[in-house]
C-alpha cells in the first residue's frame, strides 16, 4: 500500500504575470518501507513538496493522499491532526528545544499525542534507548553533538508511532561517521518498521541507502530512479514504475 | 506544554533579565507617574474631601475653593432652618495669605478658618497640639512638611506673621499638602477672619453635616431652593470641580495630566515591544511544534504563559519598587500615591498588555512560512 500518493499536484504563489509556479503536476508515491530521496537545485520546489506532503502548506490544485486520506483542500483546522497521527519531521538544524532536555524534547511530542506524566518518561526514554542515547536522557541539546541532536531528533519524530517521516537535509550538518548512524537508523526504520521514508537531500555520500530517487527541477520530476532497492520490498519497486517522467 | 512556557523562561538568563528589566521599567514609569497624578488631584481636594461636610454651600460659579467669595452669615440661619440639616457653620478658605518668615521674606499660604466646634473643616493628621488649642487668639495649625522650609516654623509656641498679624503656631499636622505648595495654616473661623480682614458677619462657605438617613441630594434641593446667590454642593461634588479646575483649568494640571497620559503610552509600548521580542525569538520552536503537529491552541497556551509569566514576575518587582518610591514621597510635599486601586489597575494593564503583546506575536507563529521551519 502506497503511504503517500501525489496526483497533478500544483502550487502557485501569487496569480497573474507575477505568478511562481513553484509545482507543476506532480505525480509521485511513496510506498510503505520505502526510503526515497527528494533531490534538486535550490529553489526546485522538494522544500514545498514536502511542505504539502507535510501538510504544513496547502496546494493549489490536485490530489494528497496520505494513507488514502485526501488532504489537498482539507480545512486548515484539521491538517495539525493529520500531521500528528501520520507524519514524522527531522530538520536540518535539528529544531530541538534548547530549554529542554533530551528526554523531555521527546516527552514534548508524546505531550501533543495526551501521553504525559511518568508513561510520557519511560517512553521517551525507551525512544532515546533505541537510538542509542540512554545515557543522554538529561543532557541539553547545546551539549550534545550534532549526529547526537540528530537522533534525539529522530526519537522525538518516533514519539507519534507516525508511518511517514519527512526528513530535509537530515546529514547536511553531519560528518560522515554521524551522518551514516542516522541513515542506519532511518533505513531500520523503513526496513523493519515499514515506515515510509522521505528524505530531502544533497548530500551524495548517503545515496546508496535510497530505494528510490527522484529529481526535481523547477517544479517537475525530472528523472526517477531506483537506488539500493532491496527485493524483498517489491511495493516500493511497483510505487517506483508511477513516476511519470516530464520533459 | 507548561512545562516548556516555564523553561524556555528561564533557559536564558540574559534574555528573561532583558524582559523583565523591560516590563518592570514600564511598570515604575506607569505607577509613578499616575502616583504623581493622584497625588496632584488629593492636593488639590484634600481640604475638601477631607472637610467631614456633606454638603458645602458656595458663592454661584466659583470653580475652586480658594477663590472664596463671601456672603452675608444671614444664609447661614436659613441653611440651619431647613429640615435635616443637623448642622451648619461658616468656613474659610482662601489664598489671599502672605506669611513673613523669620528671616524676613514673605510666602503665599492658604488659609483655613474654621468653626472649632462644628468638626467640619478643620486640621486631620495632628501630631501635635489639638483643635481646642486654637480656641487661643491668633493660634494657628501648621503642617511639617512645610513648616520648616516654608515658614520658618521649628516648634509649637513659635510666632510668624500673616498678613502684618501675629500667628503663633500651637500644633502641627503631617501630610496636608497643598499642591499649589501654598501651606495649609488652620485657624477658628474668628481668626481667619481677622487675618482676611473680612467683617464678622461674612462667610466664603457654609459647610453643612446632615441628619442621619437624610437623602443627601434631597436636602441638597431643599436647602437650594432656600437660597439664591449661592449653590449647593455636595463634598463629592465640590471634589469634582476643584479636581477639574486644577487639572484642566491650570497649565499644572495639564502638565502632569499629560505626562500621566505618556507614562501609560510609554509603558504599554515598552512591555508591548519586549513581549513581542520575547516571543519571536522562539518563533522557530513555535513553527517546529506546528510541523509536529501542534493546534493553534497548543501555540496559544504556551506562549500566553509565557507572557503571563513574565508579567507576574516583572509585576511584583514594579510594585514593590513602586511602593517603595511611594513611601519615600509621602515624607516630602510631593506624593507619589500608589493606593490599591492603581496596584490593582497597573496589574490588569500588564497582564492584559503582556497577553494582547503575544497574541499579535502569535500569528507570526501561526501563519509560518514551512520553508523557515525546513531550512537551517
Amino acid at each position: 500500500m502506497n503511504a503517500i500518493e501525489v496526483r497533478d499536484l500544483v502550487k502557485t504563489y501569487g496569480s497573474g504575470e507575477t505568478a511562481v509556479h513553484a509545482l507543476k503536476h506532480i505525480d509521485m508515491d511513496v510506498a510503505e518501507g520505502e526510503l526515497l530521496m527528494l533531490m534538486g537545485a535550490s529553489g526546485s520546489g522538494k522544500t514545498t513538496l514536502v511542505s504539502i506532503i507535510g501538510c504544513i502548506l496547502s496546494a493549489t490544485s490536485g490530489s494528497c493522499k496520505i494513507h488514502g486520506v485526501e488532504t489537498v483542500g482539507l480545512a486548515q483546522s484539521r491538517l495539525p491532526k493529520i500531521r500528528l497521527d501520520n507524519i514524522g519531521f527531522i530538520f536540518q538544524a535539528f529544531n530541538l528545544f534548547p530549554a529542554l532536555t533530551a528526554q523531555e524534547n521527546v516527552e514534548i511530542a508524546l505531550d501533543l499525542k495526551g501521553v504525559r506524566g511518568s508513561s510520557a518518561k519511560a517512553r521517551a526514554a525507551e525512544l532515546l534507548e533505541r537510538v542509542g542515547l540512554g545515557e543522554k536522557l538529561r543532557t541539553y541539546p547545546a551539549d550534545l553533538s550534532g549526529g547526537q541532536k540528530q537522533r534525539v531528533a529522530i526519537a522525538r519524530s518516533l514519539a507519534g508511532e507516525p508511518r511517514i517521516i519527512l526528513a530535509d537535509e537530515p546529514t547536511a550538518a553531519l560528518d560522515s561517521v554521524s551522518g551514516r548512524v542516522v541513515m542506519d537508523l532511518l533505513q531500520e526504520l523503513a526496513r523493519e518498521q515499514g515506515r515510509a521514508i522521505v528524505v530531502v537531500t544533497h548530500d551524495n555520500r548517503i545515496f546508496d541507502y535510497a530505494d528510490r530517487i527522484v529529481h526535481i527541477e523547477d517544479g517537475r520530476i525530472t528523472n526517477s530512479v531506483a537506488g539500493n532497492m532491496p527485493m524483498e520490498n517489491p511495493r516500493a519497486m511497483q510505487a517506483s514504475t508511477r513516476i511519470k517522467r516530464e520533459s | 506544554m507548561a512545562s516548556l512556557a516555564i523553561k524556555n523562561l528561564f533557559h536564558e538568563k540574559v534574555r528573561l533579565v532583558v524582559t523583565l528589566t523591560g516590563i518592570v521599567f514600564s511598570i515604575i514609569l506607569t505607577a509613578v507617574q499616575l502616583g504623581i497624578f493622584l497625588g496632584f488631584i488629593d492636593a488639590s481636594t484634600d481640604l475638601i474631601g477631607n472637610s467631614r461636610a456633606d454638603l458645602w454651600i458656595v458663592s454661584r460659579g466659583i470653580t475652586h475653593v480658594e477663590q472664596g467669595v463671601a456672603f452675608p452669615e444671614s444664609k447661614l440661619y436659613e441653611v440651619r432652618a431647613v429640615e435635616g440639616v443637623e448642622s451648619a457653620r461658616k468656613h474659610l478658605v482662601s489664598l489671599g495669605a502672605q506669611a513673613k518668615k523669620p528671616d524676613g521674606s514673605d510666602e503665599g499660604v492658604t488659609m483655613v478658618g474654621f468653626d472649632l466646634d462644628g468638626g467640619m473643616g478643620g486640621p486631620w493628621n495632628i501630631t501635635q497640639g489639638s483643635v481646642q488649642d486654637l480656641e487661643q487668639p491668633d493660634a494657628v495649625m501648621v503642617d511639617e512638611l512645610y513648616a520648616e522650609n516654608k515658614l520658618g516654623v521649628t516648634h509649637i509656641g513659635q510666632v510668624i506673621e500673616v498678613n502684618a498679624r501675629r500667628a503663633r503656631v500651637v500644633g502641627f499636622t503631617r501630610g496636608v499638602r497643598i499642591f499649589t505648595s501654598q501651606p495649609a495654616i488652620f485657624t477658628s473661623f474668628k481668626n481667619g477672619l481677622s487675618y482676611l480682614n473680612l467683617k464678622e458677619d461674612q462667610s466664603y462657605y457654609i459647610v453643612v453635616r446632615a441628619a442621619e438617613s437624610v437623602d443627601l441630594q434631597e436636602l441638597k434641593t431643599r436647602i437650594g431652593e432656600k437660597l439664591t446667590d449661592v449653590e449647593v454642593l455636595t463634598r463629592d461634588e465640590l471634589v469634582f470641580r476643584q479636581g477639574v479646575y486644577w487639572i484642566f483649568g491650570t497649565g499644572a494640571g495639564i502638565t502632569v495630566l499629560v505626562a500621566a497620559v505618556l507614562a501609560i503610552i510609554v509603558g504599554v509600548v515598552i512591555v508591548a515591544q519586549t513581549i513581542y521580542a520575547a516571543t519571536v525569538d522562539h518563533i522557530r520552536e513555535y513553527g517546529t511544534l506546528k510541523a509536529m503537529g501542534a493546534t493553534n491552541g497548543y501555540l496559544y497556551r504556551i506562549i500566553i504563559t509565557q507572557a503571563v509569566l513574565s508579567g507576574l514576575i516583572a509585576y511584583v518587582i514594579g510594585i514593590v519598587v513602586s511602593l517603595a518610591i511611594s513611601r519615600v514621597s509621602l515624607e516630602g510635599t510631593l506624593a507619589i500615591i500608589v493606593n490599591w486601586r492603581l496596584a490593582v489597575a497597573l496589574f490588569l494593564l500588564t497582564i492584559a498588555m503582556c497577553c494582547t503583546a503575544s497574541i499579535v506575536a502569535i500569528r507570526k507563529a501561526t501563519s509560518i512560512d514551512p520553508a523557515m521551519v525546513f531550512r537551517g
